[in-house]
């Protein structure tokens, strides 16, 4: 089915999401849209799945002109999407997930099941997937979620196929598979759109490339193109890709970690027996698939998690067992992982979130009271300073920018006498002008002789900023290599592959 | 093909994550404590004489003979059994495994006899197990429906605090429709409406507008509180033969099973409203797990966004969700004055809807296990009226509050950990 889109126009407010797009799809075709975060590629695949409506314009398949009033009607049409969010319900199983909304029943409106578990295991033949119908969807990996919203898709005999950012959460390996997925797909004549940041994977599957920017197309790419050339045109400028930094000065300073343990209320390890050392003046990045024990790492360190075995010594001092304020007041700069959540609080002005975790001590509080005038100073430095794009210091944080908000929670750790650094994906939902900016910072923090933790989840961004990487499996640590090693290792060790055996495989 | 079956390493084993026990002594502890509060009871006020456990009804086919213990001893011995149990709890906690469900429900009947043995001791009159039972069954009636309402409602993602006012609403419409009518069918089938009507009230704004659902809920529990009172004393009083004497229905044995000894007369002589609440347990369970319906009612509740994006129209079966779970309500609000009194009274209800909200949570959200809770505090309520029977030394406002801490018990400490659906409480925002 040939997809085209016709001046599709969306507003929210004064926003201009998507600015008179015109895309057209073939059957048979992997369409890339490639754009940043926020760049409007959902919003305008939200509006082709007819979850929003567009405000102008029109969307065709083979060439006739459709009108959805919402995602049933997308899909009758014959329009799948697999989510970047999974549109699954976890504590389903794989068949009902799949069956949900044009259920098949026997008399009496009773589901049958039977036909639902016959539909899911016809397609993952086809497709050489191993996805056991009866399986609760919560229980399963990432990935194999991922396969079953794309049987759900094909369940419906979907004849264009969107999938919005699928590789965020899946491995190298996995990625791989499912570009092979998508090729088969394709082969099979489906039309297939793929939303994507990632310059790697463009390249490697794309027949056509769109390029998207605030709203509009800025251009049409051909899969040759290099990463440069594809970042310029993504970003506007020219952007440098990679981070600049000599080799490591050790300082005296350390943080020792050992036989961490923590577990969830539910008795789960989610970090299993892990010890490490990060010396001052080194960045060691935690690699892994997203779910993997990192978040609770971290946490660890940052004394939120409630229950945690083991020791992690900084300088000498035992922080397991201190609460949160006292391992901030014993040199702990932390950027967590979900800013809108832990890191802001977003109906707080910029200035009182830059002090927010000073602001019970000099110079912010004399005698219990807040001194503004000391708190509007060092938020006027320190915007000055992080190149924080607001209206204001008293703008409410949730107004900017993601990378601005990330630049708000940087200025606020960096700002303080320093002994540990742990940034949880510093750059995630940052657009690219951004990232540069934050690498820099946290290289500047590494130089000065303090020990650095960063959680990625991207290769990419692992392997620039690391001096070591320590992958993280199930909980535990797969190995700890220098960042030089080859990134196939890294992949496979990803998906819980020891190092030396990902050597070989690789 | 073949190159696109995935490796081994990218289906990961999902046990892969070790487990660390989790060790709970709560359940020990609280054997302790009620062991403990026992013993020292006997101590304090002890009791001469034996108690008798009557088991017999007229018409039984075949008699159990009525049992004659002593009341001390037997007080006693259970304190030793229950003291034993405490010990294998303690045992299997340090052991790190849980203490089994059936261990819990023993030990609260090994209690129970206990603890009539001492309060029937030197009594005139015998413990009557068939009213024991076909009280408990009674009392929970209104539970059962109101559960079975907060159970559909919450699966589908609105929580209906309402429960309360919906009883209520059904109690009054049944009494007024009822008179006025002279056919308890009629009225039951007013209370079925009134039950709906509240329940559109809260999905008007809990769906449509988006209210806080608690606030709405509460609001209306007291909207409906006054309406009722009002109207009570303004056309119910002054016309009370009228508009306030219900013709009740009558009792149906059912042929065989109600000769059973105990559980005959108990379950199997009541009712056309209980012989519907046996068959309304099952047929929402079926419903809600095993039709379409029901599939798309849980998947709102779970997760409405995806339930949007597979062409669930989520407000609407929210709505129609409500609807019905109102409508069920609404007919235990009915068997207030249609089965057990005859005429209506101001606040009537006294909390069983937020007893059956209790029994939602403390039933983790499956009907049929929602009734049996709902079950537990018909028992604890009807044990009042057990104990005054046979003369307790326990003061009757101490025992009416039984019902009430026995759900604040089961709620905060024996429920475990247990996971609602995941919107419940939760308007569905598109963006």
């Amino acid at each position: 089915m040939r997809l085209e889109l016709r001046g599709i126009t969306k507003r929210f407010g004064s926003l201009v999401a998507n600015d008179h797009i015109d895309l057209v799809v073939e059957p048979g075709e992997i369409h890339c849209l490639l754009g940043e975060n926020g760049a409007g590629k959902s919003t305008l695949m939200n509006v082709l799945y007819g979850l929003y409506t567009a405000d102008e314009g029109e969307i065709l398949l083979d060439d006739e002109v459709q009108s959805f009033s919402g995602p049933g009607d997308a899909m009758a049409a014959g329009i799948g999407m697999v989510h970047q969010h999974f549109m699954l319900i976890p504590v389903f199983t794989v068949a009902e997930n799949v069956m949900l909304g044009h259920e098949q029943t026997r008399g009496g409106g009773r589901l049958d099941l039977e036909a639902g578990r016959a539909k899911v295991r016809e397609i993952a033949d086809r497709f050489g997937f191993h996805v056991d119908p009866d399986a609760v969807v919560e229980e399963l990996p990432v990935g194999v979620q991922q396969r079953v919203e794309i049987i759900k898709a094909l369940s419906r005999d979907a004849k264009v196929l969107v999938f919005d950012e699928p590789t965020a959460v899946l491995t190298p390996q996995e990625t791989d598979e499912l570009m092979a997925i998508m090729r088969q797909l394709k082969s099979e004549g489906v039309a297939i759109v793929f939303i994507t940041h990632k310059l790697r994977e463009v390249r490697e599957v794309a027949d056509r490339i769109t390029v998207v920017r605030r709203g509009a197309i800025v251009g049409e790419a051909s899969p040759g193109a290099s990463d440069a050339e594809l970042a310029a045109l993504m970003v506007g400028r020219a952007v440098e890709l990679t981070v600049r930094k000599d080799a490591p000065t050790y300082s005296e300073s350390a943080l020792v970690v050992k036989d961490l343990e923590v577990s969830d209320a539910r008795g789960t390890v989610l970090v299993d027996d892990v010890s490490f050392t990060v010396r001052g003046g080194e960045v060691l990045v935690v690699a892994g698939v997203q779910g993997n024990g990192q978040t609770e790492l971290a946490e660890a360190l940052a004394g939120l998690q409630p229950n945690v075995r083991g020791s992690i010594t900084l300088d000498g001092q035992e922080l397991v067992g201190r609460s949160v304020r006292q391992i901030i007041d014993a040199g702990l700069g932390f950027v967590p992982e979900d800013r809108g959540v832990d890191g802001l609080v977003g109906s707080f002005t910029v200035a009182e979130n830059l002090m927010l975790n000073r602001a019970d001590e000099a110079p912010f509080a004399k005698l219990g009271m807040l001194q503004l005038k000391a708190r509007d100073q060092f938020a006027r430095d320190k915007v000055d300073e992080f190149d924080i794009r607001t209206q204001g210091i008293d703008v409410p944080a949730g107004r900017l920018s993601g990378g601005n908000q990330q630049k708000v929670v940087l200025a606020r750790e960096l700002s303080r006498e320093l002994r540990l650094l742990v940034a949880a994906q510093p750059t995630r939902g940052v657009d690219v002008g951004s990232i540069e900016f934050i690498h820099k910072r946290i290289v500047e923090t590494r130089d000065a002789g303090i020990p650095v933790i960063v959680l990625a989840t991207e290769l990419d961004e692992a392997v620039a900023l690391g001096d070591r990487i320590l992958v993280m499996y199930r909980g535990r640590v797969v190995g700890i290599v220098p960042s030089t090693t080859p990134r196939d290792v890294i992949g496979l060790m990803m998906a819980g592959i020891a190092p030396d055996d990902a050597g070989e495989a690789a | 093909m073949t190159a696109l079956a995935p490796a081994p390493v990218a289906v990961p084993d999902p046990e892969a994550h070790r487990q660390v026990a989790v060790v709970s002594r709560k359940a020990p502890i609280a054997f302790a404590v009620v062991t403990a509060l026992f013993a020292l009871l006997l101590l304090v006020a002890p009791r001469e004489g034996d108690a008798t456990f009557r088991f017999a009804t007229v018409g039984d086919l075949f008699t159990i003979p009525d049992a004659t213990v002593p009341g001390m001893g037997t007080a006693w011995v259970t304190v030793a059994l229950m003291a034993v149990a405490t010990v294998v709890a303690f045992v299997l906690a340090s052991r790190r495994r849980r203490v089994p469900v059936w261990l819990s429900l023993l030990f609260a009947f090994v209690f129970l006899v206990g603890f009539l043995a001492w309060a029937a001791a030197g009594s005139a009159s015998d413990i009557p197990a068939v009213r024991l039972i076909g009280g408990s069954v009674l009392l929970s009636v209104p539970i059962v429906f109101g559960a079975l309402g907060g159970v559909i409602g919450e699966r589908a993602g609105v929580v209906n605090i309402a429960i309360e006012g919906q009883l209520l609403a059904g109690a009054f419409s049944a009494a007024f429709v009822g008179s006025a009518t002279g056919s308890p069918w009629v009225g039951l089938f007013a209370a079925v409406l009134s039950g709906v009507l509240v329940a559109l009230v809260l999905g008007v704004f809990a769906i449509t507008y988006k209210v806080n659902q608690v606030i709405v809920g509460v609001v209306l529990n007291v909207l409906v509180i006054g309406v009722t009172s009002f109207l009570y004393s303004q056309v119910l009083v002054p016309n009370a033969e009228k508009f306030n004497d219900t013709e009740r229905f009558s009792r149906i044995a059912i042929p065989v099973l109600s000769k059973i000894p105990v559980i005959g007369p108990a379950l199997f002589n009541q009712t056309i409203v209980i012989y519907l609440m046996y068959l309304t347990v099952p047929a929402v369970w079926f419903a809600l797990m095993r039709t379409r319906w029901g599939l798309r009612v849980r998947a709102v509740g779970e997760h409405p966004s995806a339930a949007d994006t597979v062409g669930i129209k989520v407000e609407r079966t929210r709505y129609r969700a409500l609807m019905i779970a109102g409508a069920i309500a609404g007919v235990g609000g009915g068997f207030y004055t249609v089965v057990s009194v005859s005429s209506f009274g101001k606040q009537m209800t006294a909390g069983a809807g937020f007893i059956a909200l209790a029994a939602v949570i403390f039933g983790k959200w499956d009907p049929i296990r929602a009734a049996l809770a709902a079950l537990l505090f018909g028992f604890a309520s009807n044990l009042e009226g057990a104990l005054s029977i046979v003369g307790a030394p326990v003061p009757s406002q101490f025992m009416l509050m039984l019902p009430y801490v026995v759900t604040i018990l089961a709620v905060a400490g024996l429920v475990g950990r247990s996971r609602g659906p995941a919107a419940a409480g939760e308007p569905y925002i598109k963006e």
